[in-house]
């Protein structure tokens, strides 16, 4: 009988997928391996509720310890696999996966979510004590150690999780630069208006941000930075900023040892996949952060995203490949970003927009910015407005439209402006 | 502990001791009871979460606050004068017997 699934990977993804299998009513094995000490949990309040002090290990749990036995579903924490080898179909011999200790994992389904890790900062000094990265619960504990104690807060790379973390730190009293290559923030997921608007919001919370910077070298010892130098160009050029902390957060790479191992088509590293989840080899799905997927609302080109959504409803679709269910994956991604008591809402995927509209009112800290190409709607940015986001979410959801020339108008409610495309 | 008792869409209900602190929500997702969504893991991004509160207890969880006043605006199920998100339902003593009916539609 072909009755175990393992899912190796246990992130959102991995944890979903098996929780998709349960739902569905699959009633073989259900085994997830996952590397890190703990059981499946939620990653984004690392950056803020964990950092807060707000929310603790157990509070971060993706579901309690019993409701795996509940499930029958053996959840093996800190084992690495480093081998795997496939069984071959129908034969009756069943694939084999070896984690680093030497212990073994018959399967005959695999379902894998490597995940992300972060991209490595490759200058002088980057291995000095304190300059730290954020992705797991690990790294969230190194940073909360020297968190109190810290006057200096140095954040390399203004996407999401250097702002929030930068927010946090400012919150707490901390003197806080943002380092940014780029000539705006968050330049891959948002456009130069929400970008500007971000840049202006933190700077008077009284976070520096400094952007097309180029930095020289990271200083201090193997136990404690004292500073950033930046190089010879832009507006801080040669400037030395003390830090107590270097936090860097300049994006993620997929992790693709084991997509090299099983010889998985990848692109950057990333495993392609079609829209079932399933990878190059059909025997394999696949999900998550690590994950190159067909555009999940039918527009050209592949795309890879790093969210709890896109882990979550691309898990169901592998999960039901896994069993035979063919459903593709179609989904509007969101992703959303809490920088202290801004709270930025995205939905869909703006890239390629040739038109925008703004409403509301950036005076006041609540406002939205939505994309559209060719006179149809693609994504929006909601910046403490979940009205306007929650509406656009919705239309996208269902394929409607908004009309760009009606959504100017502010005073009216976008909800009442959604019309399905056929109108 | 507090006690929770939650009324799933299909009809089956689930009486569990939360954490003081956890969320209405968390502690439905944790336990696996059916019909929470929660996608957003309890950030009030989503209106995934939505419940209506029995009535004895609407002094006790007191007023949604704005931000979560607007996204129950966005509910996919109507929002009745009950509706909360329960995800920032924090748990306490004082709610001890919390009665929630989830809401038949998340998305």
């Amino acid at each position: 009988m072909d009755d175990r699934i393992l899912i190796i990977g246990a992130g959102q993804a991995g944890m979903q997928i098996a929780v998709t299998l349960r739902d569905e009513g699959f009633g073989g094995e259900v085994i997830i391996v996952g590397d890190e000490a703990y059981g499946p949990y939620q990653r984004p309040p690392l950056s803020k509720a964990y950092l807060a002090g707000t929310a603790d290990v157990e509070s971060l749990e993706l579901r309690a310890e019993h409701f795996y036995a509940d499930q029958t579903i053996e959840m093996v924490a800190g084992e690495t696999i480093v081998d795997v080898r496939l069984g071959e179909p129908g034969s009756g011999d069943a694939g084999i996966a070896t984690a680093a200790s030497g212990r073994t994992f018959e399967f005959d389904r695999l379902a894998i979510t490597p995940g992300s890790t972060p991209r490595r900062l490759p200058i002088e000094g980057a291995d000095l004590g304190g300059v730290l990265y954020l992705r797991s619960l690990a790294d969230a504990d190194a940073l909360k150690k020297r968190w109190t104690a810290a006057e200096n807060l140095v954040v390399i790379g203004g996407g999401f999780i250097g702002l929030e973390v930068a927010a946090a730190a400012r919150t707490a009293g901390k003197t806080v630069t943002v380092i940014e290559v780029a000539d705006r923030l968050m330049a891959r997921a948002v456009s130069s208006t929400t970008s500007e608007f971000y840049r202006g919001a933190h700077e008077r919370r009284g976070t520096r941000v400094v952007l097309e910077a180029q930095l020289a070298r990271i200083v201090g010892d193997a136990e404690h930075v004292t500073g950033v130098e930046l190089a010879g160009v832009g507006d801080a050029k040669g400037e030395f900023i003390p830090a107590d902390i270097v936090m860097v957060g300049i994006g993620v790479i997929a992790r693709s040892e084991l997509a090299d191992k099983l010889g998985l088509d990848n692109i950057n590293g990333a495993i392609v996949v079609n829209e079932y989840a399933e990878t190059s080899d059909p025997r394999i799905v696949a999900a998550g952060d690590a994950v190159l997927l067909p555009h999940p609302l039918g527009h050209d080109g592949q795309v890879r995203l790093e969210s709890v959504q896109n882990a979550v409803d691309q898990a169901k679709v592998a999960a039901k490949t896994l069993i035979g269910i063919r459903e593709v994956h179609r989904a509007v991604p969101w992703f959303w970003s809490d920088q202290g008591d801004l709270k930025l809402q995205i939905a869909g995927l703006s890239t390629g927009f040739d038109q925008i509209v703004e409403r509301g009112s950036q005076a006041s800290e609540k406002f939205s910015v939505l994309y559209y190409r060719d006179g149809r709607l693609l994504a929006i940015d909601a910046v403490n407005d979940p009205i306007d986001y929650i509406a656009v979410r919705r239309a996208l959801d269902t394929g409607a439209e908004i009309p760009a020339e009606l959504a100017a108008d502010s005073s009216v409610a976008l909800k009442t402006l959604i019309t399905s495309r056929e109108a | 502990m507090p006690e929770i008792t939650y009324f799933s869409p299909d009809g089956t209900q689930t009486t569990l001791d939360a954490r003081d602190g956890d969320s209405v929500m968390e502690t439905a997702v944790k336990n696996g009871v059916k019909g929470i969504v929660a996608e957003c893991g309890g950030a009030c991004a989503c209106a995934t979460c939505h419940v209506y509160v029995d009535e004895a207890f609407t002094d006790a969880v007191g007023e949604p606050g704005d931000l979560e006043d607007d996204m129950l605006d966005g509910t996919a199920a109507e929002r009745l004068p009950n509706s909360r998100l329960s995800c920032q339902l924090k748990m306490n003593p004082a709610l001890n017997g919390l009665t929630v009916h989830i809401a038949p539609k998340q998305i």
